[in-house]
């Protein structure tokens, strides 16, 4: 258990990086797809097994071929939008900065306040059947709100992608 | 079997949304800031998850599907302002669009 935990934060940190640093969004893309299956992963060993399968078949199989369609529609060029400076000159340091800054403020407040161990869940935590249940027992408005957001998404896409002429 | 303790996820979120954060500083190409936002969100649903699983409450687990639901809309409206000005203009550096303002 705790060898599989250090893979998959030894993966998922690294894709992250590779997401962040590489220069075509292509490439982005792949390293975002490991790191979810890494993440999906650390869902099953937190007893998250419908999660775990949410985020491959949601996340990996819709949100980012969602993505790869617009790259593939609209960067049609291969060389990378980022060349040469941008009217920012010098972002990157401080942003590296406030990055890391974050990074030890979170972690010294984890290790401060959240140190103790995981108490075993009871056998059922976790299941497929328990999360429905709770889904369309207990968080039923939350439940229908999340239709209307969908609703509403679906609405505003269709406003701004489908209009023929561009004012702006 | 051993557990992980509590700690190791959450040091690892919050590692995962630092790199979120800095992705979204420092690039400047739309769809990459859009990719480092959704590194951001799986952060948040790891924490989420392992709370959850802490105080052995299922309400986590349903906020993390909440959360996707959400991350799915925004992925998609976003996309869609994308779309939008790369129709203007082929190549868009995000420092370019500045012409939102009223």
């Amino acid at each position: 258990m705790i060898v599989l935990y250090w893979i998959c934060a030894v993966v998922l940190v690294l894709s992250a990086i590779g997401v962040v640093a590489s220069r075509q969004p292509v490439h982005s893309v792949v390293g975002l797809i490991v790191n979810f299956a890494a993440l999906a992963v650390l869902f099953l060993t937190l007893n998250a097994e419908f999660l775990a399968m949410i985020q491959i078949i949601i996340y990996a199989g819709a949100i980012l071929v969602l993505f790869l369609f617009v790259i593939a529609l609209l960067t049609v060029s291969s060389e990378p939008i980022e060349r040469g400076r941008g009217k920012l000159e010098f972002q990157s340091g401080p942003s590296v900065a406030a990055g890391l800054v974050a990074l030890a403020l979170m972690a010294v407040g984890v290790r401060v306040a959240w140190s103790q161990s995981i108490k075993p869940p009871p056998p059922d935590f976790g299941s497929v059947s328990t999360f429905g249940v709770q889904l369309l027992t207990t968080h039923l408005f939350a439940f229908e709100v999340t239709a209307f957001v969908l609703l509403v998404a679906i609405v505003g896409v269709v406003l701004m992608a489908g209009r023929k002429e561009l004012r702006f | 079997m051993p557990h992980i303790p509590l700690e190791n996820y959450l040091t690892l979120s919050a590692a995962l949304f630092a790199i979120g954060i800095v992705g979204f500083l420092v690039r400047r190409n739309p769809i990459t800031m859009l990719m480092a936002i959704e590194l951001m969100w799986n952060a948040g649903n790891l924490a989420f998850a392992a709370f959850a699983r802490n105080f052995i409450d299922m309400s986590g687990q349903i906020f993390i599907f909440i959360i996707i639901t959400v991350a799915a809309a925004e992925a998609a409206i976003a996309l869609a302002i994308v779309v939008m000005v790369f129709r203007r203009r082929a190549d868009v550096d995000v420092d370019d669009i500045s012409i939102l303002r009223g």
